[in-house]
């Protein structure tokens, strides 16, 4: 260890580290990185701020004022029921954002860790995980849901236990893929020369390099949820009504597709922005962590 | 030679997996709480019927009982009786199956159709417009929900253009593609951006290879290039990632087919879990698995087909 | 700094018109070469004011290490670089006359395999993977000769005879993988003369061979020079392959070349440092000899040449004068020219 006169002392690195390391960090965003996470802040706080962007009660029935067309009064008109479409599209980014995230993020955590465990002792669990792997990919993702749907009923709670039980199995065989790579590291067989525990070893030195993958994967993931969440709605399976959500509403408008085109048409507008802001982001991370290739569920 | 022997390894490789399936959703049906003979009587009967009735299916044995002749029966075809309808699941299946597989694969040929030009077109111009633009389309055709955009293409082929019938099937093959058409284009739209994004990247991989070099130093003009080694290249992968999404098309299809209201297994699949019909439910997972993994076995097989240098490895 | 950028730009032309003195009317000509790749991390110069002459059927080597620019010079004068991020200038770059350069892409591309052909250095990547090896061969003879297939397929058995493979009629139809790489090589080759190129660039066409089949393919290009008259450019590492071949040798180091000079003089006499470097780390079975002598050091990152001799940093005789002036290749002996400030310390 040789320190030269200008080296910094640690001091200095206390002082500066936070405020550099995410300057540095946020000079490394490219522009479609900036445009996805504005595009989605935007989309948080309007459902955050959803009483005071709009005057009309997302749940309030009025007959009288039933399939109206689009206005100043009622943007994106109103349903069957004489509720405000704007106002229950709006409304529902708080259900649809919240699902498509604990969807995503509780699964990831899962699968990361149990992929990279498994990749990291290989042997028994290993090949029992990959068993059951190769089985839970065998259905598509959603007949696998809604067969676990059909079994506990429908509704929101039951949504993110099925997807809880299946989802995690994408996430842990990419793990364990990245895993079997960053095992083979010298950086890895050093740390463990060195005697530290595998835990630490895992846990301090892999993890971070395998989780660049698994956050690629997991924005289009969060994308596909919130698609299947709404898709689970529109096919009655999903979260019941009344309460607001995208796509029980497109639902709710099918019927009425002739007469007032505007129920099913315009909440889908605001699951297109929140899968592009998502996706752009996506693509920044990608940039950002490195070009990786991820396909298929 | 070789052909049967990939085959017959390929189809041992799926026995584990199929009776994995099975064995999952079998034990998760018959946990749940709630007796399916009930269910079936609809709670008429007297406890003498119900028990008649365990007996006749077999219910009052052991569950391990069970599934060997849930196994079994199913090997031979027999995917046990609905309990709605009262007939063999193994029938309302097969008379759907055609209907699924007819626009699974129109959905396919469409998607492919889309996806490769504009692929093509992507990697020739990268980072030029074209590129972005292709790319920006296919993000937000990604991001546009089928069931959404399934309606809009009602809505505007079918109610208004009045182009594309918007429910039934048709009659004849032409008539049967006509119906079809709208419902295997929504599947497309979707699964289109998937193939661009990884056809464009495969061509891209491949404008590195060495060979195209060398086609360019034989002084052949772009255009060759392009199609006679990148693109015969970068196909190879393809026909694996529409195999790996073959998912996300049946996915795609059981929501589409209730959007468009076509008879197929994913509709039978959705009504199937609103009435609860539990061993239609049992056998369509079991089709739906062979299908995704038959599609896997054809896939590889057309990979060794073409790159004769998989079948070494 | 200033000083040396005019002497930079002044002087080579004497080291050049001596070089083409002794080629009379040269095949290829290249004056003052400089290649650049614009890249996220800053420019690289992989070519730097670059001079070489060729005349008709003769054989220059062209040697040094890995990045010192060889191939680079081979995929400029064919006009492969992609631009971007490629940028070629140069005094003077032409083909018979033919300012390469200025020439549209459509004729350029007429010229590729048919007067100027290539054989790269890796035969197993050469060819694509999907198409017949037959096809790959003769498919510049369809397309720039206009044959048909049976046509093609009859050249192309009698091409890949003349290269060595055996029953060839059988193999014609062969994939890439179903050959070794030996073969391949013959095959890349076959399919470069195809159409009776004026002249060959062979970047490294032996290095990815064992080395018994080396020699070989350094036979079989000699042989088919000696027949159909073609020039050839050898690019190697290996100045033992240049030595048995070629007439002439470039030594190129860090994107310039360094020494040039006839095979005999370069080699018998070195007058660049770098050259002398090379022999000694070349063993040789013909001499038994205490140790090889690696070249300490690394070469120069070329996204930020050294201001003086770009070899300064791992000479041995190197002096101040060398650290500030930026040496150019001058005559040392008849149509013998070296880029050292001080070749007569060499001894």
């Amino acid at each position: 260890m040789s320190l030269s006169p200008d080296a910094p002392t640690p001091l200095d690195g206390v002082a500066a580290a936070a405020p550099a390391a995410w300057r540095a960090e946020v000079a490394r965003w490219t522009p479609s990185l900036w445009v996805g996470a504005a595009l989605l802040l935007g989309l948080v706080l309007a459902g955050i701020g959803a009483p005071w962007l709009t005057p009309w009660d997302p749940l309030r029935q009025d007959y009288g004022a039933a399939l109206q067309a689009p206005s100043a009064a009622h943007w994106f008109g109103t349903d069957s029921l004489g509720r405000d479409v704007f106002a229950r599209a709006l409304y529902a980014i708080r259900i649809d954002l919240a699902i498509g995230f604990w969807t995503t993020y509780v699964p990831m955590a899962i699968g990361v860790l149990i992929g990279a465990y498994a990749g990291l002792v290989g042997g028994l669990f290993d090949t029992v995980l990959m068993r059951v792997i190769d089985v839970a990919l065998a259905l598509p993702f959603l007949v696998l849901i809604i067969v676990i749907l059909a079994i506990l009923g429908p509704g929101t709670r039951n949504i993110y236990i099925a997807v809880f039980l299946v989802g995690w199995t994408m996430y842990a065989r990419l793990a364990r893929a990245e895993m079997l790579v960053e095992r083979e590291k010298d950086y890895l067989l050093a740390a463990r020369t060195l005697g530290y525990s595998r835990t630490r070893v895992l846990l301090r030195h892999a993890l971070p390099n395998i989780l660049n993958a698994s956050i690629v994967f997991s924005v289009s993931d969060f994308i596909l949820n919130i698609l299947l969440v709404s898709g689970l709605s529109f096919l009655g399976l999903g979260v019941p009504p009344p309460t607001p959500e995208w796509g029980a509403m497109v639902a709710d408008g099918k019927a009425f597709m002739q007469q007032a085109w505007w129920i099913a048409t315009l909440p889908g507008l605001v699951i297109v922005l929140t899968g592009v802001a998502l996706s752009l982001i996506g693509d920044g991370l990608t940039h950002r962590l490195g070009d990786r290739h991820v396909t298929g569920h | 030679m070789w052909l049967l022997r990939f085959v017959a390894v390929r189809l041992l490789q799926a026995v584990p997996v199929l009776l994995g399936v099975t064995l999952i959703v079998f034990l998760a049906i018959h946990l749940v709480p709630g007796d399916p003979v009930q269910m079936m009587l609809q709670g008429r009967a007297t406890e003498a019927t119900l028990a008649a009735y365990r007996e006749k299916l077999g219910l009052d044995r052991p569950l391990a009982m069970q599934y060997l002749r849930f196994v079994v029966d199913a090997v031979q075809g027999d995917l046990g009786t609905s309990i709605l309808q009262r007939v063999p699941v193994a029938r309302v299946i097969g008379e759907r199956l055609g209907v699924s597989l007819a626009l699974l694969g129109f959905a396919a040929l469409l998607s492919v159709v889309l996806a490769v030009p504009l692929a093509v077109l992507a990697a020739a111009r990268r980072q030029r417009l074209a590129d972005h633009l292709i790319r920006l389309g296919g993000t937000v055709a990604f991001a546009m929900p089928s069931f959404w955009i399934g309606l809009l293409l009602i809505l505007f082929f079918g109610l208004q253009l009045r182009w594309f019938p918007i429910s039934g099937a048709g009659s004849g093959f032409a008539d049967r593609l006509h119906h079809l058409f709208l419902p295997a284009l929504t599947i497309a739209l979707f699964l289109a951006p998937l193939l661009i994004q990884s056809l464009r990247a495969a061509m891209l991989e491949v404008l590195t290879a060495e060979y195209v070099e060398v086609a360019r130093a034989k002084g052949l003009g772009e255009g060759r290039v392009l199609l006679k080694y990148v693109l015969r290249g970068a196909l190879v992968p393809v026909v694996t990632i529409l195999a790996v999404n073959i998912g996300w098309l049946v996915s795609g299809s059981v929501i589409v087919e209730s959007v468009f209201s076509v008879a197929g297994l994913g509709m039978l699949l959705v009504h199937a879990v609103s009435t609860r019909d539990y061993p239609v439910i049992q056998g369509l997972t079991v089709v739906f698995a062979v299908l995704v993994l038959a599609v896997n076995l054809l896939a590889d097989l057309a990979y060794a087909l073409i790159d004769r240098r998989a079948r070494v490895a | 700094m200033r000083a040396a950028a005019v002497a930079d730009a002044a002087a080579p032309n004497a080291a050049v018109a001596a070089q083409n003195a002794a080629v009379a009317a040269p095949l290829l000509d290249v004056q003052g070469l400089d290649v650049v790749f614009r890249t996220a991390r800053g420019t690289v110069a992989a070519s730097r004011g670059v001079s070489l002459a060729l005349g008709a059927g003769e054989t220059l080597g062209l040697v040094g290490e890995s990045g010192s620019g060889k191939s680079v010079l081979c995929r400029a004068v064919l006009r492969l670089l992609p631009s971007p991020p490629a940028q070629v200038n140069a005094t003077r770059l032409a083909f018979d006359g033919i300012d390469l350069l200025a020439l549209p892409e459509a004729r350029m591309r007429a010229l590729r395999g048919t007067s100027i052909a290539m054989v790269f250095q890796n035969p197993m990547t050469a060819l694509s993977p999907l198409w017949p090896v037959g096809d790959q061969v003769t498919e510049g003879l369809r397309v720039h000769r206009g044959l048909g297939r049976a046509q093609a397929r009859e050249v192309g058995i009698e091409l890949l005879r003349r290269t060595g493979i055996p029953d060839p009629a059988k193999r014609y139809a062969d994939l890439p993988w179903q050959w070794s790489g030996g073969m391949l090589q013959r095959a890349v080759i076959a399919m470069a003369t195809a159409c009776g190129p004026r002249l060959l660039l062979a970047d490294e066409p032996t290095t990815a061979l064992d080395v018994t089949i080396q020699a070989q393919i350094l036979a079989l290009l000699a042989e088919l020079q000696h027949e159909t008259g073609m020039a050839l450019v050898l690019v190697s590492h290996d100045i033992g392959v240049v030595a048995q071949t070629c007439d002439r040798i470039a030594v190129m180091y860090a994107g310039q070349v360094v020494e040039t000079g006839p095979t005999a003089a370069v080699f018998g006499a070195p007058r660049h440092p770098y050259t002398q470097g090379l022999m000694r780390s070349t063993p040789r079975v013909d001499r038994v000899e205490g140790r090889l002598a690696a070249i300490p050091g690394q070469p120069p990152d070329l996204a930020q040449p050294p201001a003086g001799c770009a070899f300064a940093p791992r000479c041995a005789v190197a002096s101040d004068a060398c650290r500030a002036t930026a040496p150019v290749l001058r005559p040392v002996a008849a149509g013998h020219a070296s880029a050292c400030l001080f070749p007569e310390r060499l001894g």
